[in-house]
């Protein structure tokens, strides 16, 4: 942190101002001018906690993604299918048995099976052929859809949040004062929130597992240079196939937050790699502190484009992309 | 990359010695100019229906995955966004020529609004190619892939220009010299025309300096810097070719159906002409035409086919994409590639039937 100030003041100084904009404007009480000139802080407010959520779910995708490609240089651009696979298999499960939670486990456990499987049965046989793997996973998310269109219909499912979670709660953020004096709070979903939580704490746990475990050396390793990896002696595609599994779980998980957040239908696949890929393209690929400041951007100027600026709101998201490529071709966090 | 760079290897070790450099391949091959004059008397053969639905479709779609065979074949970069280019050039004929909806289109004769649409088409092509430039290899599939999506949400938002997810409606399609060029048979021969002219432009860029320049490019980017070439300018001047290419096939999509929408410029139809090109062959100019045809006989007959099988009808993309799987999987060189590898079989069994030398 201390090099980046040292190396790049004038960014660190623009780096600093806005955040310290962003605070003011979310904790200050709107002074009245600002509410005629972009309108009223609750909606603003609702944005930003939308978008923070969504980049909480974005991180559930991407860094399943970005985890596969770091080290098997394999862009899988089915993960969407997967995602929406785990939404599908999280939706069946809470309607037959009413439980939430038992909707996550089994949705991330069927569809790392078959993250597994396909890495056994197909991309073992094309190792290092890197174009020749992301064909075979476009051919795949083709079949993929078909086979879901064809079980599941293009109706829309929205998996039921639990009672236990229903409703808004108040937040101690100040949106307006009233004529009375009596400050407004904030109400939010509690469910978005608690998601949002619980994707923080993935995400802390998969960098402390990857930076603290034998396991995460070994991937690690893995990232840098997988033969001279292979050559120590580790069983590489032991690892391989459990990252595989781990990051197509990951995917099966963010459907069913998905499913809950939003709704699952035939498509979704596809708005879910676009976000993947943008996600890791802006954070670096292969990175996970990457793939978290991307999803929090990307989700954060998502939700605000769609607030401010309605129908140019994608072209705010590809106008990130675009700088960033331009500016650093290899993405925010990665290394090289 | 790799699997443009090892067919190519193998096609380029087989052909070699039988044709000079230097000269147009079709004019010693007798099957190119029986497939010429069977296009140009196709009217004759085939109704209306044959005509447009398969014929003209197959040369358009065939065109924009031609556009594709060049960046992936010659320059080694898969893009996905040249569907992306030819629907923005589409859209551009729709916004600036004549329309049923009034209020966007800016009512041009179509002899400006044309022109217009392929500069600003090449000139996105350009510029997405300029940013997919910036990094290698892998990384243009998911680049070119983000711009495609982006641009197929951004039309299904965007009501001022591009009219949401209605599309623009009722395009005007040229009509002069008293010939209405959108009668089947006049459409028909624009259409080869136009094929014809871009198969022809890649074989003979293929062969020029600036191709083999870019072959080069492909097959080792570092030696040719090294070699003072600049690298990635003939990167970004492959994505301006392919561009012009791609836009001129959109032009001829939105006068086929006289409208276009989001759905024209979906994920899915991007896909699709990467499945065509690759399915075709991608190291040869002829091969996303071949792909392109079977594409569409599958689209135009799957249903019934499927029907006939005792099968579902509507699980037409799932026999697409198993098809597309099966190719990738034991052909890199798709549909030519087989057929070469079967040609050279039966021609090794004639020359000395004890040799069992397969490779594969």
């Amino acid at each position: 942190m201390s090099r980046f100030v040292e190396r790049h003041p004038a960014w660190a100084l623009i780096t600093i101002i806005a955040i310290a904009v962003a605070l003011w404007l979310i904790f200050a009480v709107w002074p009245p001018g600002l509410e005629e000139a972009i309108g009223r802080k609750r909606v603003f407010l609702n944005a930003v906690f939308n978008g923070i959520t969504l980049g909480g779910l974005y991180f559930l995708v991407a860094s399943g993604f970005t985890l596969i490609f770091g080290l098997m240089r394999n862009v899988n651009l089915a993960h969407g299918s997967l995602y929406l696979f785990g939404g599908y298999v999280g939706y069946a499960i809470n309607t037959s048995t009413g439980s939430w939670i038992l909707g996550f486990i089994v949705a991330f456990v069927l569809t790392a099976v078959v993250g597994g499987l396909l890495q056994v049965i197909v991309f073992r046989r094309m190792e290092g052929q890197d174009l020749r793997q992301t064909m075979v996973t476009i051919g795949l998310s083709i079949v993929f859809a078909d086979l879901m269109l064809w079980a599941c219909g293009g109706d829309f499912y929205q998996i039921q949040t639990p009672n236990w979670l229903v409703g808004p709660i108040e937040l101690p953020l100040v949106t307006a004062i009233k004529s009375s004096g009596e400050p407004v709070y904030l109400r939010y979903p509690l469910v978005r929130l608690v998601i949002f939580v619980a994707s923080v704490a993935i995400g802390v746990a998969m960098w402390l597992a990857l930076n603290r475990t034998r396991i995460g050396m070994i991937i690690r390793a893995g990232v840098d240079d997988r033969d001279i990896l292979a050559a120590t002696g580790v069983r590489i595609q032991l690892v391989f196939v459990a990252v595989f599994a781990f990051g197509a779980g990951l995917a099966g998980i963010a459907g069913v937050v998905g499913g809950t957040f939003q709704s699952l239908s035939p498509g979704e696949d596809i708005r879910f790699l676009l976000a993947s890929l943008v996600v890791v393209i802006v954070g670096g690929m292969g990175s996970i502190p990457g793939a978290a400041l991307g999803a929090l951007i990307i989700g954060l100027a998502e939700q605000l484009g769609s607030v401010y600026i309605p129908t140019y709101a994608i072209v705010v998201t590809f106008l990130i992309m675009v700088l960033v490529l331009s500016i650093r071709p290899q993405g925010l966090l990665a290394r090289r | 990359m790799s699997l443009a760079h090892d067919a190519q290897l193998a096609v380029g070790r087989a052909t070699k010695a039988q044709r000079p450099a230097r000269t147009w391949p079709e004019i010693n091959n007798p099957t190119a100019w029986a497939v010429a004059a069977i296009l140009l008397v196709m009217p004759l053969i085939a109704s209306g229906f044959f005509l447009i639905e398969i014929f003209a479709t197959t040369l358009i779609l065939g065109t924009m995955a031609l556009s594709l065979m060049f960046l992936a074949g010659y320059g080694g970069m898969v893009s996905l966004m040249q569907l992306t280019i030819a629907g923005f050039s589409a859209y551009m004929v729709a916004v600036f020529g004549v329309s049923g909806n009034a209020n966007i289109s800016l009512g041009w004769p179509w002899w400006l609004a044309v022109p217009m649409a392929l500069a600003l088409a090449t000139a996105f092509g350009t510029l997405g190619g300029a940013l997919a430039v910036r990094t290698e290899g892998i990384y243009t599939i998911m680049i070119t892939l983000a711009i495609g999506a982006a641009f197929y949400y951004f039309t299904n938002q965007n009501w001022a220009i591009f009219n949401g997810h209605t599309g623009i409606n009722n395009v005007a399609t040229p009509h002069f010299w008293g010939v209405n060029w959108r009668a089947d048979i006049p459409f028909y021969y624009v259409v080869l025309a136009v094929a014809a002219l871009c198969y022809f432009a890649v074989e003979y860029l293929s062969r020029a300096p600036f191709g083999l320049a870019l072959q080069g490019v492909r097959d080792n980017p570092r030696r040719m810097a090294a070699l003072g070439f600049n690298v990635n300018a003939h990167r970004v001047a492959a994505y301006a070719f392919a561009s012009f290419v791609a836009a001129l096939a959109g032009v001829l999509q939105v006068w086929n159906y006289r409208q276009i929408s989001p759905g024209s410029v979906s994920v899915g139809a991007c896909i699709d002409v990467l499945i065509i090109a690759v399915v075709g062959g991608i190291t040869r100019p002829i091969g996303p035409f071949i792909g392109a045809l079977i594409f569409v006989l599958l689209r135009t007959f799957a249903l019934d086919f499927l029907v006939r099988l005792g099968l579902d009808g509507n699980r037409f993309r799932l026999l697409i994409g198993v098809g597309f799987l099966a190719i990738v999987f034991w052909s890199s060189d798709g549909v030519i590639g087989l057929w070469q590898r079967w040609r050279q079989h039966q021609r090794r069994e004639v020359s000395h039937s004890g040799g069992g030398r397969g490779h594969g």
